[in-house]
């Protein structure tokens, strides 16, 4: 299991290396990558940033054993975790960010001014709880969106491209699946799936790929009836290229756009999921839900949300920004007014 | 036809158009002037990116963002200043004393809202009028422009309703309230050639009968051979050359207007190689320094390079505006 | 038109089948009752315990052909869970919770008010609000005004509903007392009190991404000819921004808009849950937490009923709007 984990940091790697490599080679990529980095250098720097704390959560290896932390010899244990070590900085409860004791009580903490955003109501660190939340946010946006996604595409692009029963197929399908409103939908899932990660990522890609899906089916449509599709199709050339070669490059920036708009919808979505209590552990969202009630205290005790909500605003403000700069990176017309 | 000594209808001066680009705002129309007599029809004739349909739309204040009109520019419509109106003053200019119409009768017209209705909003933004007379004097102006079964296409709807029909009905509503001038922003580019001949006809007969001066804008000559009194050809931001219509379409005296005249196909001269004039037009801030015509000009000498010509009267009513018309030499 | 009308409510009652048998699989074959009543009875009860409580609650019989038919016991052989499943939703007979055995239906005659309550005013304001703002910055576009709108839509649009709720009730109700955190009592001059805070919050909480929305509604209804074309008669921008761009604009706009109408019945799942109000949507939330299939399945029975019927409403409305589809 953890095996499969490292392998698949290193297969995520190796294939946004070899995307980057690919994209390079066109003159337009490479273009607007460089734009997007003039106009978005701190929204990527952040996401950057995130997802390398997401990577670096997911290598782990078995070993290493503490005393405060004897079970590091069976289980495995992230980067992450062996960084921030938070078994052998646990608390009693609550206590302030910086502080030498804790928050009720007064009594001295075991370490005293470590704990820079204060401990949970399980002296639990929440820096730490809020690092463990990039890779929930990540898995559940990122690789569900990753998935969901280029399925979505593959029978978008058929029904659209092929038509007729194919198509009539798909469109019933979608036209069900969207018929029920998404929330509901995912809920229903869920309480049916079961409420675990692996259910609620599926939950999730299913109510995300319905919509791709249409979008992908709507453009393939249109690409269709294009006269450079006509002349293809004339010059005898087979339907699978004429598919990978003329009709999904002219989508790929309807692809990138969604890809990011799917991340933040999921991610906001898994907040209202904790809330009703099938979301994913370790969310940030879980960390809002069980904080929710603490700024009712005298005196309030606001960290663990605050946390919680700034990571959380960070990451979906900064690939929102992202989007959007894609957008206008994308776009032809603003693209003309560059030369 | 003007009278030679009545006041110009409309009389443009230095009337200079820029927009922002790259190191500032870079000049598309530069200083050009003109005068429109009542009753006349000028057609200005240039390329695209010449800087001719901008130069109409000066005239209705209508140049769109972030486009600008220079300061030391004139506009004088009637007598008065159009450049200095206040903004309902202007309104009050639009639609009623000049109105325009233009080159895509399909997007031009609103699609939700019926041609009929569209007529007498032109009429009511205006004239406190009640609505029955508004649709009645709308009703004329179809009979006018020759609508067959006006009643019934007064409530339809522009899908409806093909390019050439369309096209009838911007005329109608630009002329609804008898403005002084009409401006025709390449009215026949975007309809088929036999409809082309019904509209221009349309036109011209009715700016005779209702005595309106009409400004064209074209690239096509026979559309200045249909309908044109007086002609000016515009190249590279500037008027190169003016004269009535039998002096530019017969004795032209700039080299551009020759080179146009000559590269249209004709009938006669078939199975000969098409003219062309060499080069392409010089994109705005990009124009070459003295003459803007020298680079493609087969006649270029020194002074085209250095100096700009200014013009030269070649008879009383036409003028050009090159070197070698000044030096009494012809190209 | 009325054909069209037609083939468009045929294709819808196809899907509303379509989506019943979505909820069968979901509800029956992949949970299935032995596991629907060991959740409501509780794990370590004896056998006749369940088989009674499945009796009770209908979830008896067989799957899809109901076999014991002849022999006296069934009463016929589609007797079965599928077709009882699709006769009672399409009668809208909805039986009873699993959680608590009340009737749902009654249940759901008494939440409608209250949701209703709720989500007409939000959604009115919220319509009012986005393409008031719309509008405005779409005319002032590429100004500073319109830049810091721009700025705020994506600031807004970033925030977790969740967190607006948290933070509406936390600085609104507790700390300036403005109005209450939550609840729901009182007659009709005091009860918009209650409702204040979850409006506000839900209008905060939507206003980012409908104002983007119909900002680019509206800024490429602007560019079109025909706005030219009223500007060249004489109109002036208020005229040629209502009477022009927005009649036109409507058209999307509908479809943006038409659609959520039906959610205003089912009410809003968080604000209602949150703010104490007892409606259609505390009532699913409750349906999930107490692990209440029949009345989870129910609601989104009239979910996607709903939706649906939204569908067809959008599609009519379309064609009102828009003579170019009337008149094809």
């Amino acid at each position: 299991m953890i095996l499969a984990q490292n392998l698949l940091v290193l297969a995520i790697v190796l294939g946004a290396a070899w995307a980057a490599r690919y994209a390079a080679r066109e003159r337009n990529w490479r273009e607007s990558a460089r734009e997007l980095w003039r106009r978005r250098p701190v929204a990527i720097a952040v996401v950057a940033v995130y997802v390398v704390i997401g990577l670096l959560d997911t290598v782990a290896w078995v070993g290493g054993g503490t005393p405060e932390d004897p079970m590091a010899a069976y289980v495995p244990r992230t980067v992450i975790d062996r960084l921030l070590r938070p078994e052998a900085r646990r608390e009693a409860s609550y206590s302030a960010p910086f502080a030498d004791t804790a928050f009720y009580g007064g009594a001295p903490l075991k370490h005293p001014g470590s704990h820079w955003l204060g401990t949970d109501i399980l002296g639990r660190d929440v820096v730490y709880r809020m690092v463990k939340g990039v890779r929930v946010a990540l898995l559940v946006g990122g690789l569900t969106s990753l998935v969901a996604i280029p399925l979505a595409l593959l029978f978008g692009v058929t029904a659209g491209y092929f038509g007729r029963r194919i198509d009539d197929a798909v469109f019933f399908t979608m036209t069900v699946l969207s018929s029920v409103p998404s929330l509901l939908l995912l809920i229903a899932l869920i309480m049916v799936l079961g409420k675990g990660p692996v259910q609620v990522c599926i939950a999730l890609g299913v109510t995300g790929w319905v919509h791709f899906c249409r979008i992908a089916r709507g453009e393939a449509l249109k690409l269709r009836e294009m006269d450079y599709v006509a002349a293809a199709r004339v010059l005898g050339v087979s339907d699978f290229r004429i598919i990978t070669r003329h009709i999904l490059p002219n989508m790929a920036h309807l692809v990138i756009i969604t890809f990011a708009l799917s991340f933040t919808g999921m991610v906001l979505t898994e907040t209202t999921l904790s809330y009703l209590g099938i979301g994913l552990d370790g969310s940030w969202g879980q960390m809002i839900d069980q904080a929710r009630n603490e700024l009712s205290r005298t005196p309030i005790i606001w960290w663990n949300i605050a946390a919680a909500a700034i990571a959380l605003f960070a990451l979906v403000l900064a690939v929102n920004l992202i989007a959007d700069g894609l957008r206008d990176v994308i776009d032809p017309r603003t693209r003309k007014e560059r030369t | 036809m003007s009278e030679p000594d009545a006041a110009p209808l409309v009389e443009v001066r230095n009337l200079t158009i820029s927009f922002p680009g790259e190191g500032g705002h870079v000049a598309v129309v530069d200083g050009i002037g003109f005068a429109i007599a009542r009753g006349e029809t000028l057609a200005i004739v240039g390329e695209s990116g010449s800087g001719k349909s901008l130069s109409a739309l000066a005239l209705m204040r209508l140049v769109p963002k972030p486009g600008r009109i220079a300061a030391g520019a004139s506009v004088r419509f009637e007598g008065t200043e159009i450049l200095d109106l206040p903004v309902p003053a202007m309104r009050a200019v639009r639609g009623a004393k000049i109105a325009m119409i233009f080159q895509e009768p399909m997007t031009s017209l609103n699609p939700v809202v019926t041609v009929g209705a569209q007529v007498v909003e032109a009429i009511r933004l205006h004239e406190t009028v009640p609505a029955r007379e508004a649709r009645r004097r709308a009703l004329e102006m179809f009979k006018l422009v020759g609508i067959p079964d006006a009643e019934t296409r007064l409530d339809a709807y522009p899908h409806q309703l093909s390019g050439g029909l369309k096209q009838r009905i911007m005329i109608a509503m630009a002329l609804a309230m008898g403005p002084k001038l009409l401006l025709a922003d390449e009215p026949t580019t975007a309809l088929d050639a036999t409809i082309r001949a019904q509209i221009l006809a349309v036109i011209r007969d009715v700016a005779q009968r209702t005595g309106t001066a009409v400004l064209i804008i074209t690239h096509d000559f026979g559309v200045v051979n249909e309908v044109a009194d007086r002609v000016a050809v515009m190249y590279a931001g500037g008027i190169v050359e003016e004269g009535t219509r039998h002096e530019i379409l017969r004795a032209a005296r700039h080299p551009y207007t020759q080179g146009l005249l000559r590269s249209v196909p004709r009938a006669e001269a078939r199975g000969d190689r098409l003219e062309e004039i060499k080069g392409m037009v010089p994109r705005p801030g990009h124009w070459p320094k003295g003459c803007r015509f020298h680079t493609r000009c087969p006649f270029a000498y020194a002074r085209c390079t250095e100096e700009a010509p200014r013009r030269t009267a070649v008879s009383a009513t036409q003028g050009v505006w090159c070197h070698l018309a000044e030096e009494g030499r012809a190209p | 038109m009325a054909a069209y009308l037609i083939r468009r409510l045929a294709y819808g009652a196809v899907t509303v089948l379509g989506v019943l048998l979505l909820l069968f699989v979901l509800f029956f074959a992949v949970t299935n009752p032995d596991d629907i009543a060991r959740k409501a009875v509780g794990e370590r009860a004896r056998p006749e315990v369940y088989a009674q409580w499945k009796t009770n609650h209908g979830y008896d019989k067989p799957l899809f052909l109901n076999r014991a038919y002849g022999s006296g016991e069934a009463r016929h052989y589609t007797d079965t869970l599928f077709f009882e499943h699709y006769r009672s939703m399409l009668t809208f007979d909805f039986g009873r919770s699993d959680a608590d055995d009340t009737p749902i239906a009654d249940r759901l005659l008494r939440g409608a008010g209250p949701s209703l309550s709720l989500t007409v005013p939000l959604f009115i304001l919220n319509l009012a609000v986005a393409v008031g703002v719309g509008l405005f910055v779409a005319f002032f576009r590429e100004t500073l005004l319109d830049r810091v709108v721009l700025v705020l839509c994506i600031l807004t649009m970033s925030v977790a509903t969740l967190l607006y709720i948290i933070a509406g009730q936390f600085l609104v109700g507790m700390l300036l007392k403005w109005f209450p955190i939550s609840g729901y009592a009182g007659d009709s001059s005091v009860i918009w009190r209650f409702l204040a805070l979850p409006i506000l919050v839900g209008v905060v909480a939507g206003f980012g991404s409908d104002v983007r929305l119909y900002r680019t509604i509206f800024i490429e209804e602007m560019n079109r000819d025909y706005v030219r074309t009223a500007r060249a008669k004489g109109a002036g921008d208020a005229r040629v921004m209502v009477a022009h761009v927005l009649r036109n604009a409507l058209i999307p706009i509908i479809t943006n808009v038409v659609i959520a109408i039906p959610f205003l019945f089912t009410g809003s799942l968080l604000l209602e849950s949150f703010f104490g109000i007892p409606g259609l949507g505390a009532m699913t939330v409750e349906a999930i937490q107490g692990n209440d299939f029949s009345t989870l399945r129910t609601m989104v029975y009239l979910g996607a009923l709903l939706f649906i019927l939204g569908q067809i409403l959008t599609d009519v409305c379309y064609a009102v709007a828009d003579p170019r589809v009337r008149l094809a």
